[in-house]
């Protein structure tokens, strides 16, 4: 197929601005993305034509407002195939999905003695949730381990999947190693131990065609803005009797069916877990940015990202002292890599100086980086306009901090 | 030299460059110059929150000035750690205390200085003047 790859850069406004007088390689994706103009010009188009509170008036702009919004969440069901809208939780993010699902779906269910199962290549948004409710209930929190590619060691989960786990959270991708776990086997294998199953799709929603139905996850959380949407939106999948079945994550006003100073009805479906005046301009530039990628189309994406992974990973073994941490055979646009003894802060502070955006650090994989023995990584993660030109000024400036910095 | 002068001196050798490598380059070598600290001193109690790489700091108070000693795992830090400890080593607290830096914004670092690693700047030069203080009053106390 024809990947337009200069028409969707052109899409991009921030990508024709330059730093320190340099073009931008912006590498660093797997953070944020950039936005489409679709995006920022439907965001804008809300507050300049309809902007209203939502669900609440009668009046033309309200009911414009409430359709987009409602609209969004349908798109959203759509693009990762739920069964229902009702199953999508408009939530902060990844972030605060997780948080919901601790709070209104496992806290009331755990008990002294049980136990959570996650993974070694969690993001500490996936880690910090759980542990701090084992902590609260006296339960115990079960890691299943990676192996040197920084693949999860399927033979481990099975010993740690028992009588006494209560639920097995664990990430599609991981965002520091760029692995592509093998979602739906190892969903399967958790219900088959009657284990409740969270997925953090944080990093895999950008990179591939997710369809939840067929995963078979119980809950799937992601980010608008990982996928070219606005910040400070994401979402949350639920499957709709387990959703019925929960308590509200925070109290207040849209929540209800009747309040009275006794006794409080609540709605039912995901209002029940959206309190307060939502984001409604995020929801409005998210539904935008997936229907930006569905034009393109999620299978292209992942083909043209899967090349620079494959062209950049080619030319970064060339380097002497190279070490790629993550080289699992299934992996997403993600390369993360030290060279030799040089700090990864240095490395992005002299790639930076040459418009080049990585990221730097431990990526919020503390434990991970352990398992490694690394201080921290460097990482490069693209996105859909990303070029193999970009990869070569990458290299080229690459090269450049090396002499500097050896 | 005052705390003034040695900061001139720095702005002077930096306005040589006119090449942003070339200022780096420079940084670098600072760092690779520095004295490194001691590893009995590499303690947790003397690393500085707030950079994104490790920096340690050591100080003492001799005949009334104060001597910094640091280090850190990533050499342009350590470049930067070099030049304060350069401004600030060998004046008395009180001295140290009242500075007000200039030198980081008019050698052109302050404008590359990413917020990651301006807080990281930031913190070191509290956590000396910090030092400095509580010598400053440890020894008044004496």
């Amino acid at each position: 197929m024809n990947y337009d790859i200069k028409k969707y850069r052109s899409d991009f406004p921030i990508l024709s601005r330059e730093v320190y007088g340099k073009p931008l390689v912006y590498f660093d994706n797997g953070a944020t993305t950039q936005k489409p103009k679709s995006v920022i010009d439907s965001i804008s188009d809300y507050y300049s034509r309809y902007n209203s509170n939502i669900h609440r008036g009668v009046h033309h702009l309200s009911q414009k407002a409430s359709f987009a919004y409602e609209n969004a969440r349908a798109t959203v069901q759509k693009h990762i195939n739920a069964n229902s809208a009702n199953e999508i939780i408009f939530t902060r993010g990844t972030t605060e999905s997780i948080n919901l699902v601790a709070y209104s779906f496992l806290r009331n269910r755990l008990t002294p003695g049980d136990e959570i199962l996650i993974t070694e290549m969690e993001h500490h948004s996936n880690i910090l949730p759980w542990q701090s409710l084992c902590e609260e209930k006296g339960a115990v929190l079960r890691i299943v381990p990676v192996n040197d590619n920084g693949e999860l060691e399927i033979a481990s989960l099975q010993k740690l999947l028992s009588p006494k786990t209560k639920f097995f959270a664990f990430t599609h991708v991981s965002n520091t190693l760029g692995t592509i776990n093998q979602a739906k086997e190892i969903i399967e294998l958790a219900h088959a131990a009657n284990i409740t199953v969270l997925v953090d799709g944080a990093q895999a929603i950008p990179h591939m065609q997710v369809d939840v139905q067929d995963l078979n996850c119980d809950f799937y959380c992601f980010s608008a803005h990982k996928i070219y949407g606005p910040t400070g939106i994401g979402a949350l999948y639920v499957k709709e009797d387990i959703l019925n079945d929960m308590i509200p994550y925070q109290t207040g006003g849209g929540t209800i069916k009747t309040v009275s100073f006794e006794k409080t009805v609540y709605v039912d479906g995901p209002l029940k877990f959206e309190a307060g005046t939502p984001n409604i301009e995020g929801a409005i530039g998210f539904a935008k940015a997936l229907d930006y990628v569905n034009e393109i189309g999620m299978e292209n994406i992942a083909m043209h990202e899967h090349k620079l992974l494959v062209y950049a990973t080619e030319k970064m073994k060339a380097i002497p002292a190279m070490r790629i941490i993550g080289t699992a055979k299934e992996k997403a646009g993600v390369i993360s890599f030290v060279v030799g003894k040089i700090h990864p802060f240095d490395l992005g502070t002299i790639l930076d100086q040459q418009g080049i955006a990585v990221r730097t650090g431990h990526h919020c994989t503390q434990p991970l980086m352990e398992r490694f023995g690394v201080p921290g990584t460097v990482r490069v993660s693209f996105g859909l306009y990303n070029t193999k030109e970009e990869v070569d000024l990458f290299i080229m400036a690459l090269e450049k901090a090396l002499k500097m910095l050896s | 030299m005052s705390i003034q002068e040695i900061e001139n001196e720095i702005v002077e050798e930096f306005s040589m460059f006119e090449q942003w490598d070339d200022k780096y380059q420079y940084l670098i070598d600072m760092g690779k110059s520095l004295t490194p600290i001691e590893e009995k001193y590499k303690t947790p109690d003397r690393l500085i929150k707030g950079c994104q790489s490790q920096v340690w700091l050591h100080t003492e108070l001799t005949g009334g000035k104060i001597i910094f000693h640091a280090d850190s795992d990533a050499i342009i830090t350590k470049g930067i750690v070099a030049l304060l400890v350069r401004v600030f080593s060998n004046h008395t607290p009180k001295e140290i205390v009242d500075a007000q830096l200039t030198f980081i914004n008019k050698i052109g670092l302050a404008e590359h200085l990413s917020p990651t690693r301006a807080n990281g700047l930031v913190s070191m030069i509290k956590q000396m003047k910090l030092d400095a203080f509580a010598l400053q009053s440890n020894s008044k106390m004496e």
